[in-house]
């Protein structure tokens, strides 16, 4: 009997423990996680004196200031870059649904000779990586003079095997009667594709459409390579721009106002579908 | 069957002229130029072809430098991503409460521009006449530092950079193995547990071999992702990688292409082949291992 | 060993949470199961009996109520600590170990003075194989073997560690018919050698009656009727007892007591000697379909209920008659012997009832009066 107490007693004072300790380890990544967001957002609303006159800095502002973010609108071309941003992601993102949903209706619903081995060939192209290439790329699109246009911006990131694959993969799961019930409908090729199968697969095409955008957003090196104009800045380089030569001096506070700016869209539509965007990278399963 | 054959390929016409022109010409076009001895971007011209390339690159200090810091970098970020981002997940299938908020948390900097929060990050590790900085302050009040990670001594510029890299990568990470553990079934642990199993048992004998797939994958994909390490750390330290003495091989190959060091494609291509079959090696003996595991 | 349930309750949030009812899974259990036998607790599915099962092996604890193994009081213990063996509705095997990986794996856990050596593990190991005969499959994985294998190592599993009690949930749901019937007689086996108390949970009451020393009916986290198989089919409670067990289920007729008779519409179906003290009021009427008798001519031509005949299905050892009454708004069903004269398979039908297969229930508490 007093055996079964203290045993009963021990187990639950082991959960409480665990529960604990769970609780405080997550708690502290997720302060981590935060803390640079509010750091930059904190820093955003500090005046440029005050900022400057804190040798240990403060957590906290007593006088918030909208200053910065004139500043970060007005001194640099911060929108610009949002709006060339924009651009870059709409038309890459639009370009690229084309490019990949003709491509995996064709390798899904359609037989043709030479199918296997060209499904093969690109599947081998998705061991490449982006470095190897984007070496001639450079060079290519530097001597068809392409360099600080949208042109050559967007043409080198419209196709990816990747989701060429990943599509090709959730149309054939669509049962094939369907397409046979089509055709004896009289339904063409293109009206099936869009008015069964693209509905049908929505979920990996918004997959796609997220993993896409987000990467958009956050790409830097090629444009970097590509671009010296600030005219065709996106904002990863016009965060850099901003560092490196924005706002006369160190602006620490209108450089945090342009991060802010920067980070805010896409944070938004994250909070917005959480749940859609986490469950999209978790099936589309790789980052780029 | 004739009609459907030239339907098809103009499906794919789109695709494969985009995969023609900007994956397959510039895969053998780096080849190419990997042994073209002495090329002039000007004037489009080489004398001749060798490996004088690939020798050139492997003893360049930069190189080097690049090399060794990418691989200080793989070494400790891959383990320690995948180990913590492993021990948040099993923390966070543990819980009910506050579950979804913690995940919403977790995965935000999958969706931030990294280049931005970089410059968050060296902000507040960076010591300027004027400040300490935030780190700084923090380590002050355990008697330490001042430390500057930004401009200051290797061993600080390398934390701070594998700190903000695991800062970045974790959220894919935990994102997968929370799934990766939700998915499995709950009737074993209540198994497990009638037959009083103790909770470590439990992990190492039913979890981890359950989600062993995924846990290779990521780190698969880990190797991969944290070899091509670059703009990461231009958010840090900036375009000038080399002056700080932080560059990649990545960074490396960028350099050699383009600013004010750049104009040699030739060098570009060597060393981005090098890298290429590092990586590759690397991935065929993680396969292997993982292969070999005993399940 | 002999399990005692003390005013066992279990109540859960409602999953909705707009409604803040809770949810009352197992309501108010008090009984004690003996020693040694094999349990069916037997419901429909969502009844709770599920809930019962994890009570007593400690993967849920208990709202209120308290559960005694013997004299122990083990309500707050851990499972682990309970001394029980459960075999899972889907076998819980884990999937990346061998048979033999699986069925070692309760001994390794084992600490202290209980820890075995390798050779005593292996030995045991052997010894439960052996119990549930599949000695031959000890290296393969589950995915390598039939459900019924899978049935039989998740058995042997739970016995390896000699447990107090064995409990399993749904063991037959995941087999097909013929493997059912097979596995069934093979757990009865087991249990019989064994000797250890073995409570299962079925929604099957056909697969409960076959084996069980006893069975407990519940419903809706209530237990209505607790008893030995023949006894609880004999003697039901209530009306939805006597309407869950018996293939092909029982017959209920709207009815009616009449100055101490039974009536079913027009037809008097029993006289005083059975009805005896019931007052007069309307009833439920429910009769087996083994209680139905056919006149001495075996024709169907003379009885007191009489009803539309609509088929007859030959079944070989016996015969089935489908007929529907005006009381009942479904088809009725009487089992006769194959030797029946019946001569058409329409018209009308007639037949006596045999007082022993008739059940008389009240109209609002469904409990049984006769």
């Amino acid at each position: 009997m007093q055996d079964y107490d203290k045993i009963s007693k021990q187990a639950r004072t082991g959960a409480v423990i665990r529960k604990t300790v769970t609780y405080t380890l997550l708690t502290l990544w997720g302060l981590i996680v935060l803390f640079p967001f509010y750091w930059m957002i904190l820093t955003s609303f500090k005046s440029y004196g005050s900022y400057n006159s804190e040798y240990v800095p403060k957590m906290y502002t007593t006088s918030p200031t909208w200053q910065n973010y004139n500043d970060a609108f007005t001194q640099v071309t911060l929108g610009k870059y949002f709006a060339n941003t924009l651009v870059f992601t709409i038309v890459t993102t639009a370009l690229m649904l084309f490019v990949i949903v003709f491509a995996a209706f064709a390798f899904s619903r359609l037989e043709f000779r030479g199918k296997n081995i060209v499904f093969t060939l690109f599947l081998s192209l998705m061991m490449i990586p982006n470095e190897l290439v984007i070496i001639t790329n450079f060079v290519t699109i530097t001597d068809l003079g392409l360099r600080n246009t949208f042109t050559g911006l967007i043409l080198p990131s419209v196709t990816s095997v990747f989701y060429i694959y990943l599509l090709k993969e959730n149309f054939e799961q669509i049962p094939n009667e369907l397409y046979k019930a089509a055709k004896v409908d009289g339904t063409s090729d293109l009206k099936y594709l869009f008015k069964v199968m693209i509905p049908i697969c929505q979920p990996t095409v918004v997959t796609i459409i997220i993993l896409k955008v987000i990467e958009c957003w956050n790409s830097y090196v090629w444009p970097r390579l590509i671009t010296d104009d600030a005219n065709y800045f996106l904002v990863s380089n016009g965060i850099q721009e901003i560092r490196e030569n924005g706002f006369g001096r160190e602006n620490i506070p209108a450089m945090m106002a342009a991060v802010v700016a920067i980070s805010v869209p896409l944070i938004v539509l994250f909070l917005i579908f959480h749940k859609k965007i986490m469950a999209g990278v978790s099936r589309g399963g790789t980052k780029g | 069957m004739k009609s459907n054959n030239l339907k098809a390929w103009l499906y794919l016409l789109p695709a494969i002229l985009f995969l023609g022109v900007f994956m397959v010409y510039p895969l053998i076009d780096v080849l190419i130029y990997s042994v073209e001895e002495g090329y002039n971007s000007a004037s489009q011209t080489s004398y001749g072809t060798g490996l004088y390339n690939y020798s050139y690159v492997l003893h360049d200090p930069y190189f080097l430098q690049a090399i060794k810091n990418t691989f200080i970098i793989v070494i400790i970020t891959v383990p320690l991503s995948t180990g913590l981002a492993l021990l948040i997940s099993l923390g966070l299938n543990s819980i009910k409460k506050l579950k979804e908020l913690f995940q919403t948390i977790f995965f935000l900097p999958y969706v931030t521009n990294t280049l931005a929060v970089g410059l968050v990050f060296m902000i507040m590790f960076k010591k300027t006449p004027y400040t300490d900085g935030l780190i700084n302050m923090i380590l002050a009040l355990f008697g330490k530092g001042p430390v500057d990670f930004i401009d200051g001594p290797y061993w600080a510029k390398m934390f701070v950079m594998c700190f903000y890299t695991v800062w970045v990568v974790l959220p894919f990470k935990i994102l997968i193995l929370t799934s990766a553990l939700a998915s499995v079934d709950e009737v074993y642990y209540k198994a497990a547990k009638i037959d009083g199993t103790p909770r470590l048992r439990i992990f190492t004998r039913i979890t981890l071999p359950m989600i062993s797939p995924m846990i290779f994958y990521l780190v698969i994909t880990g190797f991969i992702g944290a070899f091509k390490a670059y703009s990461d750390e231009v958010a840090i330290f900036g375009t000038n990688l080399n002056a700080a003495g932080m560059n990649t091989i990545v960074g490396y190959v960028y350099d050699m292409l383009y600013g004010d060091s750049g104009g040699y494609p030739s060098y570009a291509s060597a060393a981005a082949l090098i890298l290429f079959a590092i990586v590759f090696t690397i991935t065929c003996i993680n396969l292997l291992i993982s292969r070999k595991q005993p399940v | 060993m002999k399990i005692r349930l003390e005013h066992l309750t279990k109540r859960f949030p409602n999953r909705n949470k707009k409604i803040a009812s809770e949810v009352i899974a197992v309501n108010d259990f008090d009984f004690e199961i003996p020693d040694g036998k094999l349990i069916g607790l037997l419901g429909p599915s969502g009844c709770g009996k599920s809930t019962a099962l994890n009570l007593i092996c400690g993967l849920e604890v208990p709202t209120e109520g308290k559960i005694f193994f013997d004299d122990d009081d083990v309500t707050k213990l851990p499972p682990e600590n309970r001394g029980v063996g459960m075999v899972f509705q889907s076998y819980a095997l884990y999937p990346h170990l061998t048979v033999r990986k699986n069925i070692m794996f309760p001994l390794e856990n084992l600490k202290g003075d209980k820890k075995l050596t390798r050779e005593q593990m292996e030995e045991k190991v052997m010894e439960a194989a052996k119990t549930v005969q599949i000695e031959e499959l000890l290296d393969r994985r589950p995915n390598e073997m039939s459900g019924g294998q899978q049935q039989r190592v998740a058995i042997a599993r739970a016995l390896v560690k000699m447990p107090r009690v064995l409990l399993l949930d749904e063991p037959l749901s995941n087999l097909d018919a013929r493997l059912r019937i097979q596995t069934r007689e093979e757990i009865k086996r087991i249990q019989n050698t064994t000797g250890i108390t073995t409570i299962f949970v079925t929604h099957d009451q056909e697969e409960a009656m076959s084996i069980s020393d006893m069975i407990v009916v519940m419903k809706e986290g209530v237990v209505n009727q607790i008893g030995k198989p023949q006894e609880v089919y004999d003697n039901p409670v209530n009306l939805f007892v006597a309407k869950f067990l018996g293939t092909p289920p029982i017959n209920v007729y709207n009815g009616s007591v009449k100055g101490g008779e039974l009536y079913i519409g027009e037809d008097k179906i029993l006289g005083k000697d059975f009805v005896k003290d019931v007052k007069d009021q309307d009833v439920y009427v429910g009769i087996r379909p083994e209680g139905f008798v056919l006149d001495e001519n075996l024709e169907g031509k003379k009885g007191a209920l009489k009803a539309e005949l609509k088929a007859i299905e030959v079944m070989g050892r016996d015969t089935s008659v489908v007929f529907k009454h005006a009381s009942s708004e479904n088809p009725s069903r009487a089992i006769v012997t194959a030797d029946n004269n019946i001569s058409s398979s329409s018209g009308e039908i007639r037949f006596d009832v045999n007082p022993k297969k008739v059940f008389v229930f009240a109209k609002d508490s469904e409990e049984r009066l006769i």
